[in-house]
């Protein structure tokens, strides 16, 4: 018997579209293979890392990743800057969580001014996040499509109780979108079916069929995702063709694991680590069950992870 | 995995005699590749197809132990590519790479560090399996003893010996022989007197060569020479090559029937930087590997990498679950609270382990709603107002105490009206939404 590469060829393809303006753009998606198996097929974009920031202090992150942006956290438009200029970001994520009505219950003007300035201090693509309470997000979302028009910035999320406002905002004012669902292939693709049949083109989407952090339903975000590819890939289904988005930071940094002190569980080790080791892990597997684009807090995590995309592609 | 159909006709006579009462060999051939029927009804099969097929029913990915006693690791034996094909079977063993060259005092030290590695997870314990000990000194008797300590230090560890020299190698097998160890191993150059170490002393080695198809021709090497246990290390380093590699490794196993590499198999990730090197040996743990060889095992690395391994190796079909009843946290009495939640392990567990927190002693009635979460098993319609009560009352927890008031979920504080209705004469109590404020919620309370 003698050994012949076992490839798999697929009939599909994952969708691909960049955002961002002029040089700064960056492209997500477009390979034809399952993550990073060069051997049998293209994987033409590496996965993207944004950074995230909040339109409010992020009082409720725990202090090992509120300690790295301690500057700069107080001002959108100074955390925005410190992420491109200092830590080198590729893209940033910009959460208008103040607009939340448990949070401050912000005006759309309010966070539109915000990603306003947002947009006129920085150049790298910029990712515009609700704060996920369905109701608040079809309007807040609303207005702040209208203030980045012609920034070709991705929007969402827009989800199975609101999209049709935010679907529509993305289509008048030329964004990517994100659809997302609750851990669910078969809900991934019917918001993809329902947002498409809008008139909104599924080259212009980006699906999020909901994270979870490690040792907290990871294994069920991985499974959906590794589930999606196959059926882009294999099944060549063109709802799930769109790109993958994992939204890590939100989940990893509220667990026990990233806030619990040493003190209080000496035999889970140093704090500071555990919380960082713990974001990249997250990523890392997310990266490998087909994420695109990955949203994280903290730069050590961020870093980390950048270096083992270098070694994967 | 077995034969096609296709594969096992092509075995056949093909002369549709039909003595084994079917109408054609195709027809015997596909019944055949479901497992409905014997081989042996074909009288006119050959040797040379009896044993194929004999061989194609072994298990595709060879199966064994790593060390000896309670603590050895079950290699191999995986049955698909997908977690969500069917549960992954045998979670990879990590293993701590320590070089001879150290000072005894820093030997013992690493080698303590892996046998008090041990952390309770939702009910599993979880620890570092292995320590593998490098050949770096290129002195065999420091080899020998740098292996004794180890393996003394750490009694219930499996034993790995990252040797490429076959005296030095050998002398380390005797010295710890009673312990298994696995040999790392065998190459081009060895293979011959490494298989014969191997194969005097029963212990399994890795066949080492660069990719899979060098490697693949020196496991059939190795075979023929007498040694069965045998892990595969394709020369892996960089993540990509670590999915390339073990992926079709796996494919060539599982979908190929390949036998030369129907073996588990190790990677070493070694990094300087201890949180990239966390990072890589993620990829390792999520795409196939067995064994994984560590640089460093500090503690909230064990962490991270225990619950991704416990993660994906968990049955995608049943969630983790424990068992339904009142359970007794720290010593309650009759006016000590009662709380409620669902059987999923996690959520038990980290409920249960705030309970312990606050130092209230209190009881946890735990539900059976199939190992969801709680707002899972709501909106599932497992965990719902009437099932509660009905619960409760069948429970008998209403003898053990001398109050009637439930605690309930915050994030279920919807069923709270609903309930005060079922279980009539109760008081009804919101509790926090997520566990890590219930020491201060029962201390408020107390
Ligand atoms: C993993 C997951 C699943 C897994 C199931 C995992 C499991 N074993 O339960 C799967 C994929 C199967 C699943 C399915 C569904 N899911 Co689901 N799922 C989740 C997810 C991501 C995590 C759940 C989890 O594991 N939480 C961790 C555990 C530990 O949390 P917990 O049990 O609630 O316990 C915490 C607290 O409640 C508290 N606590 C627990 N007990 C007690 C007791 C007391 C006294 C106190 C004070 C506190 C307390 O402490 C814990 C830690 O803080 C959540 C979203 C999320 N991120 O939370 C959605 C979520 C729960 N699912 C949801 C839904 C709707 C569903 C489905 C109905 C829909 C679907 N997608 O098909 C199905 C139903 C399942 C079925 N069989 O029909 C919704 C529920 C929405 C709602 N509010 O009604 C959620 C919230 C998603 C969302 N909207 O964001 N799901
Ligand atoms: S007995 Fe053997 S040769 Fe005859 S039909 Fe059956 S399989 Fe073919």
């Amino acid at each position: 018997m003698s050994y012949v590469i076992p490839k798999e060829s697929y009939t599909g393809k994952v969708l691909s579209f960049d955002f961002g303006k002029d040089d700064r753009a960056v492209t997500v998606g477009g390979e034809n293979t399952l993550p990073f198996l060069s051997f049998e097929g293209q994987q033409p974009n590496k996965p993207v890392i944004a950074y995230e920031i909040q339109d409010c202090p992020p009082d409720d992150w725990p202090d090992t990743v509120k300690e790295a942006y301690k500057d700069v956290s107080g001002d959108p438009v100074a955390w925005a800057k410190h992420c491109q200029d200092v830590l080198n970001a590729k893209a940033i994520a910009l959460r208008l969580l103040s607009t939340h009505p448990d949070r401050d219950d912000r005006s759309a003007e309010d966070a539109a001014k915000t990603v306003k300035d947002v947009l006129a201090a920085v150049d790298v693509p910029l990712v515009i996040l609700g704060s996920n309470h369905i109701e608040k997000d079809s309007t807040v979302l609303v207005a702040a499509a209208e203030a980045a028009s012609g920034y070709n910035c991705i929007i969402g999320k827009a989800q199975e109780g609101n999209y049709k406002t935010i679907v529509a905002a993305a289509l008048a004012h030329n964004h990517k979108l994100i659809a997302m669902s609750e851990l669910d292939i078969n809900l991934a693709k019917q918001l993809n079916i329902l947002i498409t049949q809008m008139g909104f083109s599924k080259e212009k989407l980006i699906t999020d069929p909901m994270c979870s952090a490690l040792g907290y339903g990871l294994e069920y975000t991985y499974s959906v995702m590794e589930r999606i590819r196959l059926a882009a890939l294999a099944q060549n289904d063109p709802t799930m063709q769109p790109p993958i988005l994992g939204d890590v930071g939100m989940y990893v940094w509220k667990i026990k694991e990233t806030v619990a002190p040493e003190a209080d569980v000496p035999e889970w080790g140093a704090l500071r680590e555990r919380g960082i080791a713990w974001e990249a892990i997250t990523a890392t597997a997310m990266l490998l069950a087909g994420t695109n684009l990955l949203i994280m807090r903290h730069p050590a995590a961020i870093e980390t992870v950048e270096k083992t995309i270098g070694e994967l592609v | 995995m077995a034969l096609t159909g296709i594969q096992i006709f092509k075995l056949l006579p093909k002369t549709n005699c039909k003595k084994c009462g079917f109408p054609t060999c195709l027809a015997f051939a596909m019944k055949l590749a479901q497992g409905g029927v014997e081989l042996s009804a074909c009288p006119d099969v050959s040797e040379e197809a009896k044993k194929t097929l004999g061989e194609a029913s072994a298990p595709p990915i060879r199966s064994f132990e790593l060390g000896t006693g309670e603590k050895a690791v079950k290699l191999g034996g995986e049955t698909v590519l997908f977690r969500h094909e069917k549960k992954f079977i045998n979670p990879c063993a990590l293993a701590l790479n320590v070089k001879d060259s150290l000072s005894d005092g820093e030997l013992a030290e690493k080698a303590s560090e892996v046998a008090s590695s041990e952390i309770d997870r939702v009910g599993q314990k979880l620890r570092v399996d292995a320590i593998s000990v490098e050949y770096a000194s290129g002195d065999a008797a420091r080899y020998e003893a740098a292996v004794r300590l180890v393996a003394e230090k750490a009694p219930e560890a499996a034993i790995i010996l990252n040797c490429k020299d076959v005296a030095a190698a050998e002398a380390a097998v005797k010295a710890v022989a009673e312990r298994k160890p696995l040999i790392y191993g065998a190459d081009d150059g060895n293979a011959e007197a490494m298989a014969a170490v191997a194969k005097a002393h029963g212990v399994p080695l890795v066949a080492c060569a660069q990719g899979p198809e060098a490697l693949s021709v020196l496991t059939e090497k190795i075979k023929g020479l007498g040694v069965e246990d045998i892990v595969l290390d394709s020369g892996a380093k960089t993540a990509r090559e670590i999915i390339e590699h073990n992926t079709q490794i796996r494919r060539s196993a599982l979908k190929k029937n390949f036998k030369p590499l129907g073996y588990p198999v190790i990677n070493s990730v070694l990094r300087d930087d201890p949180l990239f090197e966390a990072s890589i040996a993620s990829v390792a743990i999520a795409k196939y590997a067995s064994i994984v060889i560590l640089g460093s095992i500090e503690k909230w690395k064990n962490l991270a990498l225990f619950t991704l391994r416990q993660n994906l190796y968990t049955d995608p079909q049943v969630p983790m679950q424990v068992e339904q009843k009142i359970y007794e946290i720290g010593e309650p009495g009759p006016d000590s609270p009662l709380m409620i939640t669902t059987n999923f392990s996690l959520t038990y567990f980290i409920v249960s382990g705030e309970i312990e927190n606050s130092r209230v002693p209190a009881r946890l009635a735990v539900m059976d709603c199939e190992g969801l979460s709680v707002l899972t098993a709501w909106a599932a319609g497992k965990f719902t107002a009437a099932k509660i009560a009905q619960f409760i009352k069948e429970s008998g927890v209403e003898n053990q105490i001398s109050h009637k008031e439930l605690i309930l979920p915050g994030q279920v504080a919807i069923l709270s009206g609903a309930l005060e209705d079922k279980l009539e004469g109760w008081k009804i109590t919101v509790g926090p939404r997520e566990a890590n404020a219930i020491p201060t919620f029962l201390k408020n309370r107390a």
